[in-house]
Order: C-alpha cells, then structure tokens, then sequence
C-alpha cells in the first residue's frame, strides 16, 4: 500500500531533502533573476532609466542591475528613445550580436511605437524590425512601470521551454552597409 | 544702432533689394548673385565687422510665394566688436535652388550649408563637402520642403514601418 502512494507522488516519499521539478522550470527561475542588461540609449528616456539604475529605485532588487557594455554578455537589450531610421541598422546589429537567450525591452512610447514622431525619420515601434518580449508605455514610463514591465518579463521567462530558443538573427536585413 | 540696416545699405546699393527692421532686429534682403563679396564686406568693412555667422537656415515659401522666390537663405549674423547683429535673407528660386557657399567666409558656415542641403535641397555651390549631414545617402528628397509627402517613409530596415 505504501509503494502506491509513492508511486503517485514520489516526492513526498523522498522527505524535505529531495525537490522535483523540470530542466526548464530550474533554467527559467535560474535566468529571471540574473539579467545583465544592455542599454541602448538614444534619447530622454535615458535620464529615467539612469533613475530606474540609480540606488534610490534600485533595479538591483530584481537581479537586474548590472549593464553590461558590450552586447554579447547582456541578456536583454533595453531599447531605451527614439529609434531613427538612421539608427535602426545599428540596433538591429547589436540585437544580432548578443547570444542566447535574449529578450527585449521596448522602454517607452517612442519604441513601442513610434510615440508623437509619426514622420519621415523615425522608425513606428521597433517591433516592425525585432521581435519585442515587453512594452513598456509612457513618455517616459516612471520607475514603477519599469519595474511592473520588469516582473512580467520575469514571468515570461519563468514559464518559457526550452524549445523556444534559438530564436534567430533580426528578421530583416540592413538595406544600407553600416 | 538703428541706421545698420541703411549702412548695409549704403555699403552695397547693388547688391540690396530692401532694408527693414522690426523690434530692433535690422533685416536686409539681398539678391543672391552677389551674396559671397556681399558677405565678404561684411565680415571685412571697418563698421560692420561681422566675424561670427551665428545661424543659416532656409524657408520654404510654398503657396505663399511665387516659384521664383520661392525658398529664402537666411544669414544671422553678429559682430563680436560692435555688438550688433543682423538678418540677410536671399531668394532663391524653385527652378535653380542654388547659391553660393560662405564656407571661405565664415568656416563656421560648413555643417550649416549641409543641412540645409539635406532638408530643404538648397545647392551651395563652392562648397567643400556638400552630402547630407543628418539623413543617410539612401534617403531621397529632402524632408522639410513642404511639398515633400507627409506619410512618406525611407526605411534603411524592414517593410511596414
């Protein structure tokens, strides 16, 4: 009688020194709390991301303090201002050079979508050229939505297999040579 | 330093088509043939002495203008040893956007002339490195002449945007 129970739950069997659970549940919480970030600054909302960094909000709670200048050490590429035409071949450069996992993070309306600059220079949201993992709106988002975009790419990542990675190079190519 | 305008004036009767000021700002518009030795006087005349060109920019007149005056080159000019200050605008028409260059006048005048070739399509001639400033090579037209379309995209990337 006592071989069943176990057979139906054999953790419990195994006492308080033994957890199971998946390769990708492990990876998942391993990876969320650990992001080395990469930012990518082109405009204003850079002096609220310095804030969001800066010690009074602390993005360092949420193990995801350390910027990391080079892009093949980062985890996600925070698309921080405006992105122009001009410079859309660099980010998508640099979103090719970083390995795997990556994930992105479109911080602010003018890289979810364009923001007010519907016009000749800028790209509409930086989702037509990358693919994004999390908006996040405002003009600029305050630290606490950053904060909130921050734990909800933390639950994506918790719950993701796998078999979702590798995602591939940037769907388009530069038409230009840079 | 009312009579400035009327100096300018007297200096060049040729080249000045009219004088003008508004709330002390002296504004003189000149005909484009003779903006370089214009300038040059300028810069050189023992009462002008104007050694610092402050801002060159263009207008585009569509709709508001005739197409032979259509655009206007506009000079800020100012004087670091009299401490005064002047406008100079030059037409210059749709047919043959050009003018020539300051750069010998005024270094300074480089990177100003490139960007007002890259949005308003003004030739300067003579000058050393006329290519686009802001916009890359790839981009057609130039975007703040008015009759440039509104929705027109030129993306380096991608399709939609």
């Amino acid at each position: 009688m006592g071989v069943e129970v176990e057979d139906r739950n054999p953790e419990a069997a195994l006492g308080d020194s033994v957890i199971l659970s998946t390769v990708d549940a492990v990876i998942g919480w391993g990876r969320k709390y650990s992001f080395f970030l990469y930012p990518f600054i082109t405009a204003c909302c850079g002096m609220e991301f310095m804030s969001v960094a800066g010690p009074r909000y602390d993005l360092d709670r949420f193990g995801a303090a350390l910027p990391r200048f080079s892009p093949r050490q980062a985890d996600i590429l925070f698309v921080v201002g405006t992105i122009s035409h001009k410079q859309a071949p660099i980010l998508v450069k640099v979103y090719n050079q970083m390995a795997e996992p990556k994930w992105v993070f479109a911080y602010g309306a003018c890289v979810c979508s364009g923001g007010m600059y519907n016009n000749y220079s800028t790209v509409q949201g930086i989702d037509t050229i990358l693919p994004v993992d999390i908006y996040v709106p405002g003009c600029p988002p305050r630290p606490e939505i950053v904060f909130d975009g921050l734990l909800k790419l933390q639950e994506l990542v918790a719950k993701e297999r796998s078999s979702k990675w590798p995602r591939g190079a940037a769907p388009y190519v530069p038409k230009a040579k840079i | 330093m009312a009579d400035l305008a009327e100096r300018i004036k007297k200096m060049s009767p040729d080249a000045v088509a009219s004088v003008s000021s508004s709330l002390g700002q002296e504004c003189v518009v000149v005909h484009k043939e003779a903006i370089l030795e214009f300038m040059r006087r300028l810069r050189d005349e023992e009462g002008m002495l104007f050694n610092f060109m402050m801002d060159l920019t263009v207008v585009d007149y569509l709709g508001k203008r005739d197409a032979g005056s259509r655009f206007e080159v506009v000079y800020h000019l100012y004087s670091l040893k009299h401490n005064h200050r002047v406008r100079v605008k030059a037409p210059v028409s749709q047919a043959d956007p050009a003018i020539d260059s300051v750069v010998q006048v005024w270094r300074g005048a480089d990177w100003f002339e490139r960007e007002a070739w890259d949005m308003y399509g003004i030739t300067f001639k003579g000058h050393p490195n006329l290519k686009r400033i802001l916009l890359y090579e790839e981009f057609v037209g130039h975007p703040l002449r008015k009759d440039y379309p509104l929705r027109k995209r030129q993306p380096l990337l991608g399709p939609e945007n």
